[in-house]
């Protein structure tokens, strides 16, 4: 019950509110305003929320709400290469499932989490449209289609050397 | 008035245009049922998420089955609420709704209150076929604060305590969060109660209707201090109380009930029984002496004067203005309420008199009131760790040790509060409602600045259960501009006018509950039938009217503590006893100057 006072580097604060006055301030723009949050920082932190709040005069307990609901709403950062493995119907049908846990095992994380390193993060999606690729999996923006299980390890050592070829 | 003309049930029934299927049935004398539905008319708070589906009803030529609580009689409508058709989808939902909630009935807090179990009871529910929630279903902790306790795994999303928290109170401290199974209503970030911004004014257990928000209960600590042989034991009984706990035992709402409470509280084995009215009206002795004091300061040319003053006896309110108004602090009352003044004077005072040590005693208090739990707990209202009041308990929790030690609480006779801190007058029982606190107030400052006598004692332009209102009292010439709010989201507006620059009045009276006291979030619950307040309402000023002394100043009891003890109103002892200051607890983003 004491009080709080967060804080915050300037730079993001200053996005924050320049983002919200962006959409006037505007409680009705919201999740607009999460979108635009969340493409600038990667995720939504509760500090990032407690701004939002207060810029658009809603409580914080109802930003939370939205963020908590939408499943693209993350309040932990993503990993720098982000991974989705697709369950949409022709995938799951196609062993989506075996890829997933292919992934699971050679990262060694859950659904939702983030290596430690910051490098990779693990998340399901629904259907992303390359239903003739099935079995689908993204990392980032590039679909890797048609894969099996054998496949998982070559596709993280791939963006591993990555990492050490900018090092 | 458009009217509308349907057929529920083969009954033909006419109501104004917008009346809902459930209204219409009421009307009818059919009584369908409901959960997530909540209205309290007289207060205007609505409730009509039409989320839960228990209400559905068959509409003729419509191929899904009508919520019965959003959905508008149209003319011609042919309704029907029991065919087997909706019998069965009744069941499902509420089926539905079980699978996903705890079935600890025998130990839960609301067993034998509860709507969901009064509905299981209604529809003869004996087993259940759906087990997808029991196996999905989240964990969330059990939280214990001063106030209120959380179990969001009963939580049925009915959405009444989010509607009371931001449209009532608009506090804003709930939301619902998360998706499917764990979907709850919650704070943000499901955090501790004690890091969102909630008053603790409990108005979200007065409406939850299942387990999920229930109060603290202190009885067995209650018990244990009663049963220390060491330890002496006060209670002090709130005038709201007063008027509603024959509720609980099957009596007419607002039957006073003082004689019989001052009994049971005898019988339960409390050493010395005191009124939390003698301390209200000590309560207007010190901050009457400060709104005059502020008032001849002002009128004399000090524009510096922080006014309009407001009163700061309710522990919810004090919350709201630290978390959402700390700016204006230095406006309210620096009086504490009368609970704490009762504690801080038998702790000190009394215990002296009798000889007892501090730690020795134990200070109850009886409350309609659940943010008294927390007001209690606050470290400026203890003395070296030891609160001035150490447990406050509830109406119900009252209503709860009478049941567990026997007493046939209708039949005890009628027996008189101890002395000294037993002597009261009408214009403390008025606490209780909304508009009480400042017409008690008015009372004794009209006598104290005019030095001439009430020409009427009643001031009925304080009155009432508008949410906001406001009345220019005559003092002999001078026009004191007086406001009134209740319910926090009424406060608000009296605030931002103030913060605006916009605000005529000299004082303000604001209690966080809709309706003042009487409607505690620790009062035996209405389930929404303002009629039971309306009594409660009406008892308090028959209270008052039946007291032989009606004005604060002309207590013989407080007349005596300041001559044996306190010396004058706001002098030194006063200050050290009976005044507080508040803090600013508002949450806010910075600049981190030291992070690159």
């Amino acid at each position: 019950m004491d009080k709080i006072i967060i804080k915050m580097k300037k730079e993001v604060r200053e996005k924050i509110i320049e983002i919200c006055n962006r959409f006037n301030n505007n409680p009705g723009e919201l999740i607009n305003v999460l979108h635009a949050t969340q493409d600038f920082l990667g995720y939504l932190p509760a500090e990032a929320q407690e701004l939002v709040a207060e810029c658009l005069h809603i409580p914080t307990a109802k930003v939370y709400g939205v963020v908590s609901f939408y499943a693209f709403f993350t309040m932990t950062p993503k990993g720098k290469y982000p991974i989705s493995v697709c369950l949409g119907t022709a995938c799951y049908v196609r062993g989506a499932e075996k890829i997933l846990d292919a992934f699971k095992k050679e990262l060694n994380l859950e659904v939702g989490q983030t290596t430690p390193d910051g490098l990779f993060s693990l998340t399901c999606l629904r259907c992303v449209g390359a239903c003739g690729l099935a079995p689908v999996a993204m990392v980032g923006d590039k679909v890797y289609g048609r894969l099996a299980p054998a496949d998982v390890k070559n596709i993280v050592k791939e963006y591993k050397d990555l990492e050490a070829a900018n090092a | 008035m458009d009217t509308v003309k349907l057929t529920i049930d083969n009954r033909e029934v006419e109501v104004p245009k917008g009346t809902t299927i459930l209204k219409a049935a009421q009307k009818l004398g059919i009584d369908i049922p409901t959960l997530c539905h909540f209205e309290l008319e007289g207060l205007k708070v609505h409730n009509r998420p039409g989320g839960c589906r228990i209400c559905v009803v068959e509409v003729e030529k419509r191929r899904n089955l009508a919520p019965a609580c959003v959905t508008e009689c149209m003319e011609g409508m042919v309704v029907k609420t029991n065919s087997i058709r909706v019998i069965n989808a009744r069941k499902t939902v509420l089926e539905l709704i079980l699978s996903d909630h705890p079935a600890d009935c025998l130990q839960c807090a609301k067993s034998g209150r509860c709507e969901l179990q009064d509905l299981a009871i209604r529809f003869g529910v004996r087993e259940n076929p759906y087990i997808g929630g029991n196996h999905e279903m989240s964990s969330y902790q059990v939280e214990v604060s001063p106030s209120i306790i959380r179990d969001m795994n009963k939580c049925v999303m009915c959405r009444r305590c989010e509607t009371m928290c931001n449209e009532m109170q608009t506090v804003g401290a709930l939301s619902a969060i998360e998706r499917g199974f764990p979907a709850v209503v919650s704070t943000a970030f499901n955090q501790h109660l004690d890091h969102s911004p909630c008053t603790f004014c409990g108005q979200c257990v007065a409406v939850c209707p299942v387990g999920a928000l229930t109060e603290v209960d202190h009885t067995s600590k209650i018990i244990r201090a009663i049963a220390d042989p060491t330890k002496k034991t006060v209670v002090q009984v709130a005038p709201a109380v007063r008027v509603a706990l024959g509720e609980e035992f099957g009596m007419e709402p607002g039957t006073i009930v003082t004689g019989k409470l001052t009994a049971a509280l005898k019988a339960l084995g409390f050493d010395y029984v005191f009124d939390t009215d003698w301390s209200a009206d000590l309560t207007i002795m010190e901050e009457g002496t400060e709104l005059i004091a502020r008032l001849t300061k002002f009128l004399a040319g000090d524009k510096t004067v922080p006014l309009p003053i407001l009163t700061s006896c309710c522990p919810a309110w004090v919350n709201f203005f630290e978390h959402q108004f700390p700016e204006m602090r230095d406006l309210p009352s620096t009086a504490k309420s009368p609970q704490q003044m009762f504690g801080a004077i038998a702790k000190s005072y009394f215990a002296e008199k009798i000889g007892c040590k501090r730690e020795d005693m134990i200070s109850v208090s009886v409350m309609p009131c659940l943010a008294k739990k927390y007001e209690c707990s606050r470290d400026e209202l203890k003395v070296n760790g030891n609160p001035d009041v150490d447990y406050s308990i509830s109406t119900r929790e009252l209503a709860r040790l009478i049941k567990m030690a026997n007493i046939d609480f209708t039949a005890l006779p009628d027996e008189k509060f101890d002395s000294p801190l037993g002597e009261s007058t009408g214009a403390a029982v008025i606490f209780g409602t909304t508009g009480g606190v400042i017409e008690a107030a008015v009372r004794t400052a009209y006598e104290v600045i005019t030095k001439k006598p009430l020409p009427k004692i009643d001031f009925e332009e304080l009155r009432g259960l508008e949410g906001v209102r406001s009345a220019t009292v005559d003092v002999d010439g001078l026009k004191l501009n007086i406001g009134i709010a209740h319910g926090l989201g009424n406060a608000r507006k009296l605030l931002e006018d103030i913060k605006a620059g916009k605000s005529q009045f000299h004082a303000i009276e604001i209690m966080a509950c809709p309706g003042g006291c009487i409607d505690g979030a620790g009062q035996p619950q209405h389930h929404g039938n303002s009629d039971i307040i309306k009594a409660r309402w009406e008892a308090i000023y028959r209270a008052d009217r039946e007291m032989p002394i009606r004005k604060s100043h002309e207590n013989p009891s407080i007349q005596a503590i300041y001559k044996e003890y306190l010396g004058e109103p706001c002098g030194h002892k006063s200050h050290e006893l009976l005044h507080t200051h508040y803090f600013d607890r508002q949450t806010t983003v910075e600049v981190d100057v030291d992070k690159k």
